[in-house]
């Protein structure tokens, strides 16, 4: 297959050479969707064949928005990952309804008390009253859908875009519903003077500046955790 | 009942500190997801070139399940 530059591939899928282009693409896709794939269940060939389709169909019709600041390749990586990964969300997730997770007025959502038994008196007296805090904010200061969001993502795990379709509304703006209930339990905690990096370390998080990699060590745990609840 | 455990308590805590007011949506991470892939594997400190990226891909598992993925993809295909 031959070597193209950001500017050759758009030349070459919108001129004469268009069916060449269109099957080598579709080649690289098949290789990048078995590899970024690799560790997901439950993924025929067939499928493989169908996202790549899919997502070929999505890249040619996206190509006035390619802005060239990465690879035309990474681009058209992400967009048929994008494809495949909604799609096998979609499947994992499409008997469960909000209906079964909506407990959104329990008033334990937030438990005022952590296991930690390394943590000091000190320490567990602001774990106790930020937990306190929060779990009054999202009583008092969270309206029922954002609590019903909240719970969704956080504790039973669905990913936004399958909570955004049960709430007829669309990923954006559930990220968005997710953010202003953010907000507000950040404004509880500032209100009551809890300081920022004693709390971070009350419980034994990192204060301070951001790790320079994305750090998902432990949103992955809390995924697995998450997901091996579901299975219980 | 719908009730967090410690590990998911001491994330929800970090994501309600570290809440910006400036976060970005799902739609514009990714939109800038190619980039910040590539930063992260020419070495250079991507989340300090994008932070609003970061950011996103802290607090959504689904940008971040994409993020890896197509990490994965440009380490084992380049």
């Amino acid at each position: 297959m031959a070597e193209r530059s950001n500017e050759e591939w758009l030349a070459s899928l919108r001129g004469p050479q268009r069916d060449e282009a269109l099957a080598d693409l579709r080649m690289l896709l098949l290789r990048g969707l078995r590899a970024a794939l690799s560790k997901q269940g439950k993924v025929s060939d067939q499928d493989l064949e169908d996202f790549a389709q899919d997502a070929l169909l999505r890249i040619t019709a996206a190509l006035d928005s390619f802005r060239g600041e990465a690879q035309f390749t990474t681009w058209a990586y992400r967009i048929a990952i994008h494809t495949a990964l909604g799609e096998l969300r979609r499947r994992r997730w499409r008997d469960v309804s909000l209906e079964n997770l909506s407990t959104a007025t329990d008033p334990d959502f937030v438990p005022n008390t952590v296991a930690d038994p390394s943590a000091g008196p000190e320490q567990r007296a602001l774990q106790r009253s930020v937990l306190d805090t929060l779990q009054h904010a999202v009583q008092e200061d969270l309206t029922e859908k954002q609590r019903q969001a909240l719970i969704a993502v956080r504790v039973q795990g669905m990913p936004i875009a399958e909570v955004a379709r049960r709430m007829d509304t669309n990923p954006n703006a559930l990220y968005k519903l997710l953010h202003d209930a953010r907000q507000r339990l950040q404004r509880a905690l500032q209100d009551r003077g809890l300081p920022r990096e004693e709390v971070l370390a009350a419980f034994g998080l990192s204060a301070g500046v951001r790790p320079a990699k994305v750090d998902t060590s432990m949103a992955r745990k809390a995924d697995d955790e998450q997901a091996e609840s579901r299975t219980d | 009942m719908s009730r967090l455990n410690p590990e998911q308590i001491k994330r929800l805590v970090r994501d309600v500190l570290n809440t910006r007011p400036d976060e970005i949506s799902c739609d514009e991470c990714l939109e800038l997801l190619d980039r910040f892939v590539e930063l992260e594997l020419a070495g250079e400190d991507a989340s300090s070139a994008l932070p609003l990226v970061q950011q996103h891909l802290e607090q959504c598992s689904s940008c971040r399940e994409e993020f890896e993925a197509l990490l994965t993809v440009i380490t084992e295909l380049r």
